[in-house]
């Protein structure tokens, strides 16, 4: 019967191994193609973004011979601050783009030639007479931004053999942005407003300064609060606390607090913050106060996992020459334990500094074009900005929006090498 | 796992001298007694098995023979498990394993390119150091076998082959009316016996052993020694054994291993009660292992 | 400025308590501990009290002006509504500290600024004087107790330890105040809607209210159609998370080689790092109208720009890491006892996978996936910026459908009355999200916990 049997195994084994194989193979293949896909996605996003986000990191400028005159300003012989200020430098530069196309007479047409300039073109002059006062009465050269409808035909993003009335820059506009360009007098440069300026209705005209200061100082207040707190927590935890019911409750807290939704705590920071303690809305200080309570769980994890990979031998090496058990924690255990929390810290920044959802909710979501300079101005973040950004219809903020992610993409990166760099540099085994 | 199944660091323990191991194992001198019988089921010929670049099996030849039981003995680290893990190619899942020589199994090479390492191991079961059923039931540790090679016709088969196997592996009373329960439930003497059970489904020629009572108390190990002994009428055994004793009891031929070398082998009478290389005897006496 | 002096006297009693010990044991007096431990503990005396004072007068402080304030107005305003009481008070605090006011000068108000900069000025300087006070008391009293009988060590450890253990109870106070704000409002709601409507009505439209005096009946609840919605597209992305992420995480743990899983593990973790804004933005400007192009073209009519689908699709791909992170932990926890059990057994290395080492890792996977059905459930931008407004009860995925996260979004964003019931649903909605995640997450917990402790 055994030789019988062995026989038979071995056959059947035989018979079924080609379909076996092919299975593994597929199997294999599945595993394969899920983590191909994966990655695939990935890519697709950042170079669709990048693509898309790119152009904006230029902008197109247009050379006019702009004659200051005070009559066409609206200014006095000698003005002072105030009247400069309220100028009018935008019939300047009317003035200067009709002397330039001497032919254009009707209204429709000359409405669509002011329209190659952006409106901020005003903003700059301003700024330069203001710096100097004495230009006034002048003629200059000088170069200003274009609108955005302009800005998309340089870019060739507008198909200009579409009819005409399908498309937002028409014939005549084409005339004129062709024979400028001939004459050199259409440039393309490195976009400083973008990093310059604040938010603005006008796509050419709006920067990403405000939002970054208020991720910054948002940020900020988020750092100061979450990791000592963070800290002194995970001390408690992993150094002190007795093994009972309170300490087990905190535990699974933290535990379920890191996987609370983000917007969750927006209804809190609103709730509390706003309404109870009437903090102001819009400021980077409520912001971080959600999103400290936000990242708190996630660098407490990582804080006591940093703990609990000293040996216990330091401990027990110190407290057997004298220390008390707080002076072993804090001379000896918490410097090993450092750059593994500060790993930790980095990683909870990053996911604050992306984090939209609950600034939302407790209206960092409003039109905001000064820059914010301290902790109770109203101020938006930059995720929020591309929030804002991505609603609006016009084709540059396309442009905008994936900049700005572009930027917040970099600082993410630069924030996960510096974890990343910190893990390496200071592994240790013990 | 295994703990031999790298046995570099404890190579290096044993080293006490300047030499290397190369030197010391050259310094052993040749195979004492005779590794080969007349119709061996499975033949190994001057292998050495190599981690990467450390060498850890020195040129061994041995047979194993249908109807009886080898064991192999020695200090840890001295390959033992090694070679015996080689006979079935679970060393093929550590990457950094090579094997040169040549291992037959009726007499064909089964380290060639024809021969598959899946239809290998459903002829040489093997059977562990720690008792490892999986999270199932007991039935379906013991089906699980004949279901993957498809080895039933019907579920009426796959029943006679499970109470079959259950029944050689001597633990089909006690399991009997709890089929359906998990085999992480049993104690674990019985859950090395539904191991053997498991192996013995797929119906194997060969066994390995793995230390397959390390983990054990004393009744359990009787139990299993047994069994073996039972078993040895079907099937050719190889088993790992850190215990003299079991090797007395279980086994007809037992080969002694050091550093990675076959010192010495014969059969068990002889080798325990007659050494005739001096390291065997020091092993055999108790002055170091 | 007060922060400020506080923080003066606090280093200044540090110096003078630790030169104070350090005399002492000059002079041969045997002390407890260390001069420094005498000087933190005056440090602390000085400190803690005063701050304490300051934090609870600063808190009080609104509300007693308040009181003060509104007792000067005339009678008739006093009796205004609180909301529209509210504004008056604002403007008369804008007027106080010289800021822009809705209506045009107003002597009452004046003299109510007048009063209101009064008493705040009194009151500023009385607190100031206590704050301060307290603080040289606090001072004085530790610098008393330098001396052979206090153990300033022990004082200062206690003190310390006090700060631990108040800021690990944080944790507590932000689930407490979670549940208690979205609960408190929640509430309100359901005091003006009944609870049934709001969980059995299948007809939403919040934005219907017209009339202040209508309110129970203003707009309808029903968030049905919302949950489904929610429901809807979380089952996309599952059905796009599982699988891939499951089949990565496998890959990873059983397949690749150590140099794949060292570039591959962290690339795909790089999904989960990208802020979920992109992932909107992504969604609605390049996934949405390419769903749309493709299911219009192979035939289907009416598909929403803001599908569903678009939505789920990309919410999952978000999720892939979080499954495939998590399950590659789980898988790898599997013994390796089990996998060679299997394999000696003449088992191919998928037989394997799946037969052995999935079912053997199955609790830690559902955990995974139920903590990943949590996330998508709570996610926020991708839906807000990529799915719709409007409340469809369907469950075809081309349709446009709204999630509890988008409509409380829309509900809390601009101005509007704290009162009205559609703001109130909002919080509502929050208390179902809460609670929802809340019994995912800890179940998940648990599982992967029990899981974790059987392969100990």
């Amino acid at each position: 019967m055994n030789a019988q049997e062995e026989l038979n195994t071995t056959e059947v084994v035989r018979g079924s191994l080609k379909r076996r194989y092919a299975r593994e193979k597929r199997f294999r293949l599945f595993g394969l193609a899920a983590i191909t896909a994966s990655l695939t996605f990935l890519a697709v996003l950042l170079i669709t973004i990048t693509a898309r986000g790119l152009p904006a990191f230029k902008q197109t400028f247009i050379q006019l011979e702009v004659t200051l005159d005070s009559k066409t300003l609206g200014v006095g012989e000698n003005p002072d601050t105030n009247e400069l200020r309220r100028a009018n430098y935008n019939g300047a530069i009317k003035k200067s783009l009709t002397t330039l196309f001497p032919d254009v007479k009707k209204r429709k047409d000359k409405k669509a030639l002011y329209k190659l300039v952006s409106k901020g073109g005003q903003y700059d002059l301003q700024k330069r007479v203001m710096a100097d006062p004495s230009l006034v009465g002048e003629t200059l050269k000088v170069w200003l931004p274009v609108g955005d409808d302009t800005n998309s035909y340089i870019q060739g993003n507008i198909d200009s053999s579409l009819p005409e009335k399908k498309r937002r820059f028409k014939d005549n506009q084409i005339l004129w942005v062709d024979q400028l360009t001939e004459d050199k007098q259409i440039q393309r440069r490195f976009n400083s407003t973008f990093f310059e300026r604040g938010d603005s209705r006008e796509p050419e005209m709006a920067g990403i300064k405000g939002s970054l200061f208020g991720s910054m100082l948002t940020l900020m207040v988020t750092l100061l609060l979450s990791f000592p707190v963070a800290v002194a927590t995970a001390i408690y935890l992993e150094e002190f606390a007795p093994k009972n019911r309170w300490t087990d409750l905190i535990e699974v807290n933290i535990n379920n607090l890191a996987a609370v939704p983000s917007i969750v705590f927006g209804l809190l920071g609103l709730a509390i913050f706003i309404n109870f303690f009437n903090l102001p809305r819009s400021a980077p200080i409520v912001g971080g106060l959600v999103l400290s309570l936000m990242t708190l769980p996630t660098i407490i994890i990582s804080a006591r996992a940093a703990l609990k990979s000293v040996p216990p031998s330091i401990r027990d090496a110190a407290l057997g020459v004298g220390a008390s058990k707080l002076q072993v924690v804090f001379h000896h255990v918490l410097p090993l334990a450092m750059p593994g929390i500060l790993t930790g810290t980095i990683i909870g920044m990053a996911q604050a500094l992306g984090e939209t959802a609950p600034l939302l909710m407790i209206g960092m979501v409003a039109f905001i074009v000064d820059v914010p300079t301290s902790l109770t101005d109203p101020a938006t973040v930059l995720p929020v900005q591309i929030y804002q950004w991505a609603d609006l219809p016009e084709k540059g903020f396309v442009e905008k929006t994936s900049a700005a992610i572009m930027v917040l993409l970099a600082f993410l990166i630069v924030m996960n090498a510096a974890a990343v760099y910190l893990r390496r540099k200071f592994e240790r085994k013990w | 796992m295994n703990e031999e199944v790298n046995p570099l660091p404890s190579l290096e323990q044993d080293q006490t001298s300047e030499q290397t191991i190369e030197e010391i194992v050259a310094s052993l001198g040749d195979t004492v007694g005779q590794p080969r019988v007349d119709d061996p089921k499975m033949s190994v010929s001057n292998v050495d098995v190599f981690y990467g670049k450390k060498q850890a099996i020195f040129g061994v030849d041995l047979d194993i023979a249908n109807n009886e039981v080898v064991s192999m003995i020695g200090p840890s680290g001295c390959g033992k498990s090694t070679l015996l893990r080689c006979l079935n190619r679970m060393n093929d899942t550590i990457p950094i394993c090579r094997v040169s020589g040549e291992l037959t199994l009726d007499g064909e090479d089964i380290y060639s390119k024809d021969t598959d390492p899946v239809l290998l191991r459903a002829r040489v079961g093997m059977v562990f150091q720690k008792p490892n059923p999986f999270p199932k039931s007991i039935y379906e540790n013991v089906a699980y076998g004949p279901r993957l090679h498809g080895l039933n016709r019907n579920k009426a088969d796959l029943d006679d082959i499970v109470v079959n196997s259950l029944k050689k592996a001597g633990i089909y009373n006690e399991v009997k009316n709890r089929l359906d329960e998990s085999g992480t439930s049993l104690s674990g003497g019985q859950q090395q016996r539904l191991c053997i059970a498991r192996t013995i489904a797929c119906s194997p020629e060969v066994i390995l052993m793995d230390e397959p009572c390390s983990a054990l108390d004393p009744i359990a190990t009787a139990k299993i020694e047994e069994l073996i002994d039972e078993l040895r009428e079907n099937y050719a055994i190889a088993i790992v054994t850190h215990s003299m004793q079991q090797a007395a009891r279980v086994s007809q031929r037992t080969a002694y291993f050091h550093l990675g070398k076959l010192v010495e082998v014969g059969d068990t009478d002889t080798i325990f009660t007659n050494p005739r290389h001096e390291l065997t005897e020091n092993y055999i006496t108790g002055r170091f292992g | 400025m007060l922060l400020l002096i506080i923080f003066v006297l606090t280093s200044v009693a540090y110096v003078v308590g630790r030169s104070r010990a350090a005399t002492l044991r000059k002079n041969g007096e045997q002390l407890h501990s260390l001069p420094r431990y005498y000087g933190y503990m005056t440090a602390i005396c000085t400190a803690v009290p005063a701050l304490l004072l300051l934090a609870l007068w600063s808190a009080s402080e609104p509300t007693f002006l308040k009181h003060s304030t509104v007792k000067t107005l005339p009678a008739e305003v006093q009796s205004l509504p609180q909301g529209q009481l509210d504004l008056v008070l604002n403007d008369i605090k804008n007027i106080a500290t010289g800021g822009i006011t809705q209506t045009a000068d107003d002597p009452v108000r004046e003299a109510s600024a007048n009063h209101y900069n009064d008493r705040k000025n009194t009151s500023q300087l009385l607190k100031s004087f206590f704050v301060l006070v307290a603080s040289v008391l606090g001072a004085l009293y530790g610098l008393r107790k330098i001396g052979v009988q206090t153990r300033a060590r022990i004082f200062v450890e206690r003190a310390m330890m006090t700060v631990l253990i108040a800021c690990s109870c944080i944790a507590i106070f932000t689930t407490v105040g979670i549940v208690l704000s979205v609960l408190f409002e929640s509430l309100r709601f359901f005091n003006k809607v009944p609870f049934t409507e709001f969980a059995f009505g299948l007809h939403w439209s919040p934005q219907t209210s017209i009339r202040a005096d209508q309110v129970g009946s203003s707009g309808s609840f029903g968030a049905v159609p919302i949950f489904a919605g929610t429901l809807l597209i979380s089952a996309i992305a599952m059905l796009v998370a599982v699988p891939f992420g499951l089949m990565s995480a496998i890959y990873l743990a059983e397949y690749a080689s150590s140099n794949v899983r060292a570039w591959a593990k962290p690339l795909l973790e790089i999904l989960a790092g990208i802020p979920t804004v992109v992932y909107g933005f992504f969604a609605a400007l390049t996934v949405a109208p390419l769903v749309r192009d493709i299911f219009e073209g192979v035939g289907f009519e009416d598909v929403a720009s803001e599908s569903a689908l678009a939505a789920g699709l990309v919410m999952g791909i978000m999720i892939i890491p979080f499954v495939s992170s998590l399950s590659d932990d789980v898988i790898t926890a599997v013994p390796q006892a089990m996998r060679d059990g299997s394999l000696g057994l003449g088992a191919t290395k998928s037989e394997t996978i799946k037969r052995v080492v999935i079912p053997a890792a199955l609790p830690g996977i559902v955990g995974a996936i139920l903590l990943a059905v949590s996330r998508a459930i709570g996610e926020t931008m991708i839906v807000v910026m990529a799915a719709g407004l409007a409340a469809n009860l369907t469950i075809n995925p081309l349709e446009a459908v709204t999630t509890v996260t988008v409509q409380i979004v829309t509900l809390l964003t601009g101005d509007q009355a704290f009162d009205s019931p559609k703001t109130l649903v909002a919080f509502a909605l929050g208390l179902m999200l809460f609670v929802t995640t809340l019994i995912l997450n800890v179940i998940a917990l648990v599982v992967v916990r029990k899981y974790r402790e059987q392969y100990e």
